[in-house]
């Protein structure tokens, strides 16, 4: 029997407690116990960044952080973004506008990692946008589409969108 | 599950870390993860223990003394490139951070993580050569401190003892003004450089008084290019002048792998370290014109 713990956890405003193996990723924390299957799993050793979550309002790969690390902080993941069941925060509003996602498998890792970008650099230039997002891999869109997408939501989040 | 099976400790305090280092068999320290965490879930790293550093005290911050930066070994890359100190103080530092990994890894990655990892490519690596950084690591017999020259053991083998660990980096600063640059080839911005280099120089009277010349990525551990130091001091800088020392970049034992052969590292050694030179140099001029 490996060793457990019991850990608190704060993911998306809701408090979680429960007991891990220490040896459990936070990513597959995230996605078994918890159910919050919007984080995705690419490489799993720290390449693709499709496991990109915030960790006290700052990205970090969840595939490289152990579950019993996220004890007593607050993560938040894709599925907090939406501000509710009928409406897109502006960023995933801006996504689908500029076809920022085809498979959809990269967008979660691309969302938390620009919501984070956004929130630092409201005014980025495309060769910002570019750098921002040279840790997430994306096999479908060649970057053109989720470039004008993090453009797009620039705008529509310093109106207020 | 991915990574292997091990037992889990998570100490406050620096005794109590080698405290468990001294007893346990077969462990491994966890810093920011970011290299430890790929091995594990890959089975690379089959470790009893993990001692996770994340909550020891007092061993995240910059400060400035006696000439020299003083950084903790838990400090985030993060907290290396927002820090107003070390951009004013010590800007090689800054321009090399800016090319390690990405955001998200920079937010977890530390200073102490990356010098233990050791990879022949790491630009903080690099800049510890460049500066010649002292390395302060506490064991059971107290505190020792280790030039970065006796740092590198083997291959991505640091020369510390299985019950040490590393505390905190000293690096010397160079006086105001000097020129200084940290120039990389890779692939992919973000990944490890296939040659990186990085240079300062200090000028007096139009003369070169001091030069460091540093490559990464070329062999095992980085390469000071004394030759080359040694052929600018004293000289007057020229284009002409940085592009002859630098020739001595060819001769250098290469290492080869699947991302470049010898020679092209020979080759890049040479380009990166006269660019990095002739960046240096026009830095030293625009901070005279700017004081
Ligand atoms: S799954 Fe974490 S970076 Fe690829
Ligand atoms: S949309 Fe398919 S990987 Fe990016």
């Amino acid at each position: 029997m490996s060793e457990t713990r019991n850990i608190a956890v704060t993911v998306n405003g809701k408090r979680y407690e429960r007991s891990v193996d220490v040896r459990l990723t936070l990513a597959d924390f995230l996605r078994g116990p918890l159910g919050l299957t919007g984080t995705h799993l690419g490489c799993e050793h720290g390449v693709c960044g499709a496991c990109t979550i915030l960790v006290d309002g700052q990205s970090a790969r969840s595939c490289l952080m152990l579950a019993v690390q996220a004890n007593g902080h607050e993560i938040a993941t894709v599925e907090g973004l939406a501000p509710s069941a009928e409406r897109l925060h502006p960023l995933q509003e801006a996504f689908r506008d500029n076809h920022g996602l085809q498979c959809g498998f990269c967008t979660p890792g691309m969302l938390m990692t620009l919501v984070e970008f956004l929130r630092d650099h409201p005014n980025p230039t495309e060769g910002e946008v570019r750098v921002a997002i040279s840790g997430n891999l994306c096999r479908c869109t060649g970057y053109q589409g989720i470039v004008a997408a993090a453009l797009d939501a620039a705008g529509r989040m310093r109106k207020g969108g | 599950m991915k990574p292997p099976r091990f037992d889990y400790h998570d100490p406050e305090t620096v005794p109590e870390v080698v405290g468990l280092l001294k007893t346990l068999p077969n462990a491994r320290m966890l810093a920011g993860g970011q290299s430890l965490m790929p091995m594990l879930n890959m089975r690379l790293a089959l470790p009893d223990h993990l001692v996770d550093l994340n909550r020891v005290e007092g061993l995240a911050y910059i400060r400035e003394t006696g000439g020299a930066l003083e950084i903790g070994a838990m400090t985030r890359q993060r907290d290396i490139e927002f820090s107003q100190l070390v951009l004013e103080r010590c800007p090689v530092m800054h321009e090399a951070i800016l090319q390690v990994g990405h955001r998200q890894t920079r937010n977890r990655g530390t200073l102490g993580g990356s010098l233990c990892q050791l990879d022949p490519s790491a630009e903080l690596v690099a800049v510890a050569a460049a500066l010649e950084a002292t390395i302060a690591v506490a064991g059971p017999k107290g505190t020792r401190e280790i030039p970065f020259s006796g740092f590198p053991k083997t291959y991505m083998t640091p020369a510390i003892g299985p019950d040490e660990l590393l505390t905190r980096v000293r690096f010397p600063l160079w006086p105001r003004p000097h020129g200084w640059a940290f120039v990389e080839f890779a692939r992919r911005h973000g990944d490890f450089a296939v040659v990186s280099a990085a240079a300062l120089l200090e000028e007096d009277r139009g003369k070169i008084k001091r030069a460091s010349v540093t490559l990464g990525g070329v062999a095992a551990a980085p390469v000071r290019m004394k030759e080359v130091e040694k052929a600018l001091v004293g000289q007057t800088a020229s284009d002409a002048l940085f592009r002859d020392a630098c020739e001595a970049c060819r001769k250098i034992e290469a290492m080869q792998d699947v991302h470049a052969p010898a020679s092209y590292r020979q080759h890049l050694a040479a380009v990166l370290s006269r660019r990095a030179l002739e960046r240096a140099h026009a830095r030293i001029g625009a901070a005279k014109m700017s004081s």
